[in-house]
């Protein structure tokens, strides 16, 4: 990975083809700037397929689906919601919970788009060096985001939340909230790697806990393949994840990749020369090496 | 870390340093996040004083209550069709992404149906609120009696005529005019029962800034002490007067006993009141005896300077029945 034009993976697009390395990654994209597109339909050519915003919408009228987290902050400010938006956290807790909580950060969430960006660039111009603060902390910025509701600070953290600062923005006018976008840019690209959705967010730990029973999860099936490129490992967003799975045969762990900071974003998929990685549901633990049909459906 | 071992070998240290790593970790990220939620805590603080010219939408209670109600979603923005309401930007000295107006831009029509409190998901807006009529987003206050047309003795009535809750919410009484001491003013008048604060008045006022606007009720109501009982309003709902009869002593009057003031009335003095305490009592007469200078015939008779005869148009009773003309 010298020069900044150096083609990267190039194992897995050898092997599959440049379509092939970036399906999940393309699929991903369109899912973003799909979910994106429905929202901006209404207010730019006044098709209003969907009204509001991530934090609460309304689609077609009648599918209401609010975000659960703040939902949770006006509960605890001992405020009590109107059906409407209490069903629509219900679906919305209930689809996470079973497709993977973090599917909102890497199918959804118009953040993603930057701090992808920004890891991408940062890989590209190969800055090293990255302040050391735990994955863990975003588990603390959850807790003081309900804390401080409890506290009679009303909804405090959406006066500084980057995902509904831009994606309120984009939606009914973006402000001064570019600030803000830039600042987890720059915060991404020169001092911390994967610094705001790897150890910051609370969104993302919340959805990362709701998710930790989710059905759908990756698993390194074929892990018995690998031949320890490290591709996986250098494009995912939260490396410590595969470890476990993809490197726990001898230790008598399964291949599904369990932990619940996983975003489901595939691309370990796609990078992927050897096919280890599958989406599959929680329970399959099977591999190959216990299954002699082998590499049956590739 | 009591339960270190002495031993030699090395896991148990490794471990104990792990633990001790972790709870260091621990320990600074706590005092991070209790940093960060200090500050954010305060600036939560700050970003609840909301600016007297932003007005919240029909339904919305307190301020704090509101802030912890409202999820920020636009729904309320969306669904009303005047365009009244915006969600606030960053920049702006209002919670980030809550709804708010400014009445001199864009007021509340008052929707009969209210569709931005039926949009709200949350019932930050509260659903309770089906009649426009009593929704209360702030009161009309006439600000600056300096510059408004009908304080200065002209007819302009704008808000008084744009207000949807007209004669009620605001009505215009009249004064005399002490300047040309021969017109009458209509001072337009905002009464906090029936003002729902839609904004319409300041958004027609024609001057340059409104002299009439919309406050918060916090900001523009006064409040009484709570022992304060209004004497006439205590006479009304009691059906007669609560003092006479009551024995209270007369108290020394600081007027010479020659000079007699037209309008004040006296228990004590000899001829009675001159004017009927009826009259002088109720709000709309009760000018006459407040002002010496009012072309009356009271204020002729009282020996105090007479208007000047000579003003083009006719001398005092040609105007007086001008006046009783109209
Ligand atoms: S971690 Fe936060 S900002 Fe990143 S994708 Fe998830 S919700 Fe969005
Ligand atoms: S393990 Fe794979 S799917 Fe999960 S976050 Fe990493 S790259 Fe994405
Ligand atoms: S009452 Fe009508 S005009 Fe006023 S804010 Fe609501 S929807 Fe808009
Ligand atoms: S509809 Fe309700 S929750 Fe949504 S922005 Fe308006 S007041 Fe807030
Ligand atoms: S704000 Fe003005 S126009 Fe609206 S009800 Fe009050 S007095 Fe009338």
């Amino acid at each position: 990975m010298s020069g900044f034009l150096a083609p990267r993976f190039a194992e897995a697009r050898a092997a599959k083809g440049w379509l092939g390395a970036h399906r999940w990654l393309l699929l991903r994209r369109l899912s973003q700037l799909g979910i994106l597109a429905l929202f901006l339909l209404g207010p730019l050519a006044g098709l209003w397929l969907v009204k509001g915003n991530l934090s609460y919408s309304l689609t077609l009228d009648v599918l209401p689906l609010t975000d659960p987290l703040l939902a949770l902050q006006v509960l605890l400010s001992g405020h009590r919601p109107e059906r409407l938006a209490l069903l629509g956290a219900a679906i919305v807790l209930v689809f996470y919970a079973l497709v993977g909580g973090r599917v909102y950060c890497a199918w959804v969430c118009p953040m993603n788009l930057v701090t992808d960006l920004a890891g991408w660039l940062r890989e590209r111009l190969g800055l090293k060096g990255s302040a050391h603060i735990s994955r863990r902390a975003r588990y603390w910025i959850l807790a003081l985001t309900l804390l401080l509701p409890l506290a009679g600070a009303g909804l405090a953290w959406e006066l500084v939340n980057p995902v509904s600062l831009l994606h309120r923005g984009l939606i009914f006018g973006l402000g001064t909230a570019w600030t803000v976008v830039l600042g987890i840019f720059l915060l991404d690209l020169l001092v911390m790697s994967r610094g705001w959705c790897g150890h910051l967010c609370p969104m993302g730990a919340f959805y990362g806990l709701l998710g930790r029973g989710s059905l759908l999860r990756v698993s390194a099936r074929r892990r018995s393949n690998c031949n320890d490129c490290m591709d996986c490992f250098a494009v995912c967003p939260e490396p410590q994840v595969i470890r476990p799975a993809l490197k726990g045969e001898g230790a008598g762990v399964g291949p599904v990749i369990l932990a619940s900071a996983c975003t489901n974003c595939g691309r370990c998929i796609d990078v992927c020369a050897k096919d280890v990685f599958v989406f599959g549901n929680r329970f399959n633990q099977h591999t190959p090496s216990n299954d002699p049909a082998g590499k049956a459906g590739r | 870390m009591s339960d270190l071992q002495p031993s030699s070998s090395a896991k148990p240290d490794k471990a104990a340093a792990a633990r001790r790593q972790f709870f260091a970790d621990a320990g600074r990220l706590a005092c991070g996040a209790g940093l960060l939620g200090l500050g954010l805590g305060l600036y939560a603080k700050q970003a609840r004083a909301l600016p007297p010219a932003a007005l919240r939408p029909p339904g919305a209670g307190g301020e704090s209550d509101f802030l912890g109600a409202c999820i920020r979603c636009g729904l309320c923005v969306r669904d009303c069709p005047y365009g009244t309401l915006s969600l606030a930007r960053p920049e702006e000295p209002i919670a980030t992404g809550t709804p708010y107006f400014l009445a001199r831009q864009v007021p509340c029509e008052m929707c009969e149906d209210i569709p931005c409190v039926k949009a709200c998901p949350t019932g930050a807006l509260d659903h309770g609120l089906t009649d426009i009529n009593e929704a209360r987003m702030g009161l009309a206050v006439l600000l600056d009696q300096e510059t408004c047309l009908n304080f200065l003795g002209l007819r302009c009535d704008v808000c008084y005529r744009v207000c949807p809750v007209i004669d009620k919410a605001i009505t215009l009484e009249l004064r005399p005019n002490t300047r040309t001491g021969r017109h009458t003013m209509f001072i337009p008048t905002v009464h906090s029962d029936h003002c729902t604060g839609c904004g319409k008045c300041e958004r027609s006022c024609v001057l340059e800034t409104a002299a009439i606007k919309v406050l918060p009720i916090a900001l523009a109501k006064g409040q009484l002490g709570q022992h304060y009982r209004v004497g006439w309003e205590e006479q009304r709902k009691a059906g007669h007067s609560l003092v006479e009869d009551k024995g209270l002593g007369d108290l020394p009057d600081r007027i010479p006993e020659s000079a007699p003031l037209e309008g004040h009335y006296d228990p004590a003095s000899q001829g009675g009141p001159s004017l009927a305490p009826g009259k002088a009592a109720t709000p709309d007469s009760g000018v006459d005896s407040l002002s010496p200078r009012l072309p009356g015939a009271d204020a002729h008779s009282a020996g105090l300077p007479a208007m000047p005869q000579n003003i083009p148009g006719g001398g005092l009773p040609n105007r007086l029945s001008d006046e009783a003309a109209r």
